[in-house]
């Protein structure tokens, strides 16, 4: 019981950052139809711009994460500006393909930027580890979790409260009906960027005081966010929290229970599963049609 | 009101529009009528802007509408309500009406808004009773009232509408032409492209007639109807009924 405490903690602190870099994923794939390959890169980036903030900035951590998820966030934008609208006849897959070249493209700017190095910041806390039934929860979970609730409220509040949220659930449901009622698609386009990046730091920012930051951390991590985002229905907001807290907690009892060299495996291997089994996601609409 | 010259409209290589000329005045109803292909559709998209690299002249209001994309044409005064209605079905009927006053509501406009929402209230009962329902779940002949309305919210001075008939029931589109007369006699001017020529052109004041992408017929509505032409071809009485019984 002990054991299968501390492996659920671990595995739902995993899947909460699993499931913020899914929510970007979706995010984006559902206002532009594009799956940005370069997203676990902009965890990478969230990460080791709070390190520099913190180390080199001298700013507390309070101050270091906004900051780090805006300029992120910018960066997201900016890069939509230059490397995505400015293509001439987009095509699906030339722009996936795009931000397959711009993952490469950033990480080997941050290893010339950061080196090879891995980082590591402060937790937010200093408080001790909490004793629950035997295993032990981390405060920096706690940190996690919070901040996560309140990323999905408050992206949920965004979606369903503002007019620009309605506009981009608008946009995602049919581009030409809402540039008929005069939503600017590309302006929905250019935020769901900064959204999406924006996410992705958030996810760095939590996840750099439990782990080592480097340039390559945001391979795997992109890619497990996007097994969330498949597992949960890619596009589907519910499906990419459940997605990715579902894999985080089963990567964390096959890791605790099997063997850990198996704990990248795990991910891969639902992915295929749900792509023989339901390629919609366990949330996704049977009938939904994309392509 | 609306000025269209001369217009030519491609899809790659093919012609879909060639040297195409019509007007719409000031509080006018106009039907456009043609067979399927006939490139009627391909006219609205080039006026609101959904089809761009089109040739010649669409002038709104004395002002050409050359190289706008929808939202700036939206905000000159043109709605559409697009073919197969493109509700946004998962949405609620309401922020479905809130989406069609997009623009004013940037504007700041709320006082107006709660106002016209009022009146498409009034206009159609069966949207108020359904304001919190997803819009997905309306029949087609409320989806069809919602598309309009949602398209009415952005206070257009000039309302095209793709096909408004399609898959409805006849009793549905009586009452979808009857709000399109009711929507005129206040004063707003309509283009309605349709395959129902008889439904078109029995609220209309004059008519068009497309054939694989020319003019071949303009009219006043009630000669149109009475076009012997246009009846083989548009109002579904085919030849026999022309031939047969005369001698």
């Amino acid at each position: 019981m002990q054991e299968f405490l501390q492996y659920l903690f671990s595995g739902v602190t995993n899947g909460a950052i699993y499931a913020v870099i899914a929510l970007g994923f979706s995010t984006l794939y559902s206002a532009t139809d594009l799956i940005n390959f370069a997203q676990g890169e902009f965890v990478m980036l969230g990460a080791l711009v709070l390190v520099t903030l913190w180390s080199q900035a001298h700013l507390p951590l309070w101050a270091a994460f906004p900051l780090t998820v805006l300029l992120v966030a910018a960066f997201g934008m900016v890069f939509e500006r230059v490397a995505i609208r400015t293509v001439r006849k987009p095509s699906p897959i030339l722009l996936v393909l795009i931000t397959v070249g711009a993952s490469i493209f950033l990480r080997g700017v941050a290893m010339l930027i950061w080196g090879k190095d891995a980082y590591s910041v402060p937790a937010f806390s200093k408080t001790q580890a909490i004793e629950i039934g035997g295993a032990y929860l981390l405060p920096q979970s706690l940190w996690i979790l919070g901040i996560v609730v309140l990323l999905v409220v408050g992206l949920n509040l965004f979606y369903h409260r503002t007019l620009t949220g309605k506009a981009m659930q608008a946009c995602a449901i049919n581009k030409r009906a809402a540039s008929l009622l005069g939503v600017g698609t590309q302006k929905i386009a250019l935020l769901a960027w900064g959204l999406s990046a924006g996410l992705g730091a958030v996810a760095g920012v939590i996840i750099a005081p439990i782990t080592m930051s480097s340039y390559d951390m945001g391979t795997m991590l992109g890619l497990k966010g996007f097994c969330a985002a498949m597992l949960g229905g890619l596009g589907n907001f519910w499906g990419a929290v459940v997605g990715g807290v579902l894999l985080g907690i089963l990567e964390a009892m096959g890791v605790g229970y099997a063997s850990s060299s198996l704990r990248d495996a795990i991910a891969f291997f639902l992915l295929l599963l749900i792509l023989y089994a339901r390629p919609t996601g366990i949330l996704g609409k049977a009938s939904t049609q994309r392509f | 009101m609306l000025e269209i010259r001369n217009l030519k409209c491609y899809y790659g290589k093919i012609q879909a529009l060639s040297s195409v000329t019509l007007s719409v005045a000031e509080g006018e109803l106009v039907a456009l009528i043609g067979a399927n292909g006939s490139g009627k559709s391909t006219l609205l998209q080039a006026v609101c802007g959904l089809l761009p690299g089109w040739e010649g002249e669409i002038l709104f209001k004395g002002e050409s509408l050359k190289g706008l994309a929808p939202p700036p044409i939206v905000a000159r005064g043109i709605s559409m309500v697009p073919e197969g209605r493109l509700i946004f079905g998962p949405l609620s009927v309401m922020d479905n009406l809130r989406l069609g006053a997009y623009l004013r509501y940037r504007q700041r406009d709320h006082f107006g808004i709660r106002q016209d929402l009022d009146r498409m209230f009034v206009m159609f009962p069966v949207l108020a009773e359904r304001s919190k329902q997803a819009a997905g779940t309306l029949s087609g002949g409320e989806q069809q009232m919602l598309s309009i309305a949602r398209a009415l919210m952005a206070r257009p001075r000039l309302l095209l509408l793709d096909e408004p008939s399609m898959g409805l029931a006849p009793l549905v589109v009586k009452q979808i032409f009857k709000t399109l007369a009711q929507l005129r006699s206040q004063g707003l001017t309509i283009l309605v492209v349709e395959q129902n020529a008889q439904a078109a052109l029995a609220i209309a004041e004059r008519g068009y007639v497309l054939e694989t992408g020319r003019m071949v017929l303009t009219a006043g509505a009630a000669e149109l109807l009475e076009d012997e032409e246009v009846k083989r071809a548009y109002l579904g009485k085919d030849y026999s009924q022309f031939t047969d019984g005369r001698e």
